[in-house]
């Protein structure tokens, strides 16, 4: 084997790596949100990842039959309308059910994992129990050669352009708009927030319904790796709840690194041993780590 | 003389609460044998083991206040150990002659191991096996918990990790195909020590076995609940600082109400694997664990009884429905786990304490003229039916404010 084919090896392995890193933590920004800054705890978010996921699929069937000529750039928009699906759905559940358990984080909990099977299911009858993918325009398909031996799968830059796209605009949003202003004012206190004149109830919907929504766009994102069912959603679940509380539940910046962290023991766990004992592997390592260190890598320094 | 004795065991009852346990142990011995035929039987028998898991969790989330979402784990390790007994007794050499090495479970061979694996010969001697389903649990929910409650970790943050391990053993399950079963777990128990667990005799007596375990439990439950330590758990789930404060060990409260739960779960794990004959990682994982806490939310988080009527209850629908409406089955799921929430917090037996009884007693008091209207109109998160005393919130109990 020569110098270069390692390099190669190396460095695709290093693009894996950096691929899970944009999957992880484009499941778990909306999470941050919702978890690490709410406290609420929706098992329901990968149900909102699966919306978005069929509204890319829903999108480019229309555009397939309705528009031809328009496959090629059907997906920034189907992108965006994923957005809205998940943030109204999720305006609608928030006010539904989740207003009513601020209190109880437990039940919350429960609730949400009930919402999730009745989502489940309603997906089942609407799209049929098998899974489904869209058909991706060709800018999409295929993979990118800048040296012989060297491939880059062309998917997998597009989802890490968008999470950068998404990591960026979050924390702008975050740390730069009225909107992030009485979001972190609500969270650091709630009642002296809303002594201030900041309408926290109304806080509270915006957030979980923004949250929902960039869970919309990480589910959009997916289905350019692979397909989608019912039940997809449920498999990320407990992932993007470890990426967020391994990295300090209200710290985005903690969210960011302990996505890196996973993504980069689990590519190189794999590279020795299997896939699922590398999973066990990287999981066990988690659990341990927050058991010795509970708060997770970045604590908040928040008196609640 | 009935009527004496009717009088004497009437108050004896009414003060130890142990009517509904009773009449619950009326209900399994007597009637389901009586109603339904062998295969029904069999299926209650199977969801009585799951009861276990919601008597548990009624000790550590009702009581203790701390949820568990990985109470499938200690169901599957049970349960994994009872089957890993059954399997090396029915994969003798002589059945299993036709394997390229005759002798190891038939998993094995097709997954090419050739020798039995360290860890499996001590489960050829059923002792050992039985050991094992009731240390190897413990011991695990100990160390889980001994590391959460010492640092004050619980709520959510237990409830997240508890899942994790859950998805961990299930991802090691399938993954270890070779060792384990894999996906399809372990299959063709035959016989516990040359006792043929399949024929009909062995499942009328393995159904009573779990009844008499089932009953056993609950009555150790809720002596627990009514010792000083229960009322030290319902302290501890309210006003946790006061009962630190006071200079009692919260952490190792929760640790022994943990093991209590994995105990239970992991002996409903191995009568199962006994009367269903298999075990496999989809009992084991996230979804499991999750259904296994609404059968206790379902027959009430406060009530022991509740919670093996709400373990036969959601069992029994899932299976009609999934049989008869398998669309619907999951809605109806949905609306269990938001209902219990939102409407009847304290589930059946919460319905039954607030609303029926307070109609029977106001009706019986107005029949005998009696204007007992204190006791009709017992308010708050009552016990249920279970009598547990100090039900409610009880902050005069631990009058040091």
């Amino acid at each position: 084997m020569t110098f270069s084919e390692m390099l190669n090896i190396g460095l695709m392995q290093g693009f894996a790596g950096l691929s899970l890193f944009s999957v992880l933590l484009l499941m778990g920004l909306g999470l941050a949100i919702i978890f690490g800054q709410m406290g609420v705890i929706n098992m329901a978010h990968g149900e909102f990842m699966t919306i978005g996921a069929y509204t890319i699929y829903f999108v480019s069937h229309l555009a397939e039959s309705y528009a031809p000529k328009l496959v090629a750039a059907y997906f920034p928009v189907a992108i965006v309308a994923a957005f809205g699906f998940a943030f109204a759905a999720g305006w609608a559940v928030e006010w539904l059910f989740i207003r009513h358990l601020y209190r109880r984080p437990l039940d919350t909990l429960l609730a949400t994992w009930g919402l999730s099977l009745g989502m489940q299911q309603i997906f089942r009858s609407a799209f049929g129990a098998k899974e489904v993918s869209p058909t991706l325009p060709d800018w999409l398909m295929g993979s990118w050669a800048p040296s012989a031996g060297l491939d880059i799968p062309i998917n997998g830059l597009f989802v890490m352009a968008l999470t950068l796209v998404v990591t960026g605009g979050v924390l702008l949003a975050l740390y730069r708009s009225r909107w992030g202003l009485r979001v972190r004012a609500t969270v650091a206190n709630r009642v002296m927030a809303n002594a201030t004149g900041i309408n926290t109830r109304q806080t509270d919907r915006l957030t979980f319904a923004i949250g929902c929504g960039i869970a919309g766009v990480a589910g959009a994102a997916f289905t350019t790796i692979g397909s989608t069912g019912p039940t997809s959603g449920s498999l990320y679940i407990v992932d993007a709840f470890l990426v967020v509380t391994f990295g300090g539940a209200a710290s985005l910046l903690g969210t960011v690194v302990s996505a890196f962290g996973i993504a980069q023991t689990q590519s190189i766990a794999e590279f020795f041993i299997t896939g699922s004992m590398a999973k066990v592997l990287t999981l066990s390592l988690i659990v341990l780590i927050l058991m010795i260190r509970p708060q997770g890598l970045f604590a908040a320094k928040v008196r609640r | 003389m009935t009527r004496i004795t009717m009088n004497r065991i009437k108050p004896w009852l009414d003060r130890s609460g142990m009517g509904s346990v009773l009449l619950l142990a009326l209900l399994l011995a007597v009637v389901f044998p009586l109603a339904f035929d062998l295969f029904r039987l069999n299926l209650v028998g199977k969801y009585l083991s799951y009861a276990f898991v919601a008597l548990g969790l009624v000790m550590l989330w009702g009581y203790g206040g701390v949820l568990s979402l990985g109470q499938g784990v200690f169901f599957g390790l049970g349960g994994y150990g009872m089957a890993m007994f059954l399997k090396l007794e029915a994969s003798d050499p002589v059945t299993t002659k036709i394997q390229s090495t005759p002798g190891i479970p038939d998993f094995m061979d097709w997954n090419q191991v050739t020798a039995l694996p360290l860890w499996w010969e001590p489960f050829r001697h059923f002792p050992f096996a039985l050991v094992a389903i009731l240390v190897v649990p413990t011991l695990l929910a100990f160390v889980i918990g001994f590391a959460m409650f010492k640092r004050r970790v619980g709520g959510v943050y237990f409830a997240i990790i508890t899942q994790a391990v859950a998805l961990i053993l299930t991802v090691l399950i399938i993954g270890q195909q070779g060792y384990t079963g894999g996906v399809n777990g372990m299959t063709d128990l035959k016989t516990l020590l040359g006792w043929d667990t399949r024929t009909n005799g062995a499942k009328y007596i393995l159904y009573f076995l779990t009844v008499a375990l089932l009953i056993g439990a609950i009555v150790l439950c809720s002596s627990i609940q009514k010792s000083k330590l229960g009322t030290l758990l319902l302290a501890m789930r309210d006003k946790e600082d006061r009962v630190r404060f006071s200079g009692y060990d919260v952490a190792m409260f929760r640790v022994f109400a943990f093991c209590l739960a994995a105990l239970l779960s992991s002996i409903g794990g191995a009568l199962f694997t006994l009367q269903v004959g298999f075990m496999s990682p989809s009992l084991v994982g996230i979804v499991p664990s999750i259904e296994m806490v609404i059968f206790a939310a379902v027959g009430g988080r406060m009530s022991l009884v509740g919670a093996v009527y709400g373990a036969l209850l959601v069992n029994f629908g899932k299976t009609y429905f999934s049989e008869s409406f398998p669309d619907l089955w999951l809605f109806l799921m949905a609306a269990m786990f938001l209902g219990v929430v939102l409407a009847f917090p304290d589930g059946l037996a919460g319905l039954y304490a607030n609303k029926l009884k307070p109609w029977w007693m106001r009706r019986r008091s107005r029949r005998s003229e009696a204007t007992d209207q204190a006791t009709a109109a017992s308010p708050g998160r009552p016990g249920g039916p279970a009598g547990t005393p100090a039900g409610g919130r009880s902050e005069a109990t631990w009058g040091l404010s």
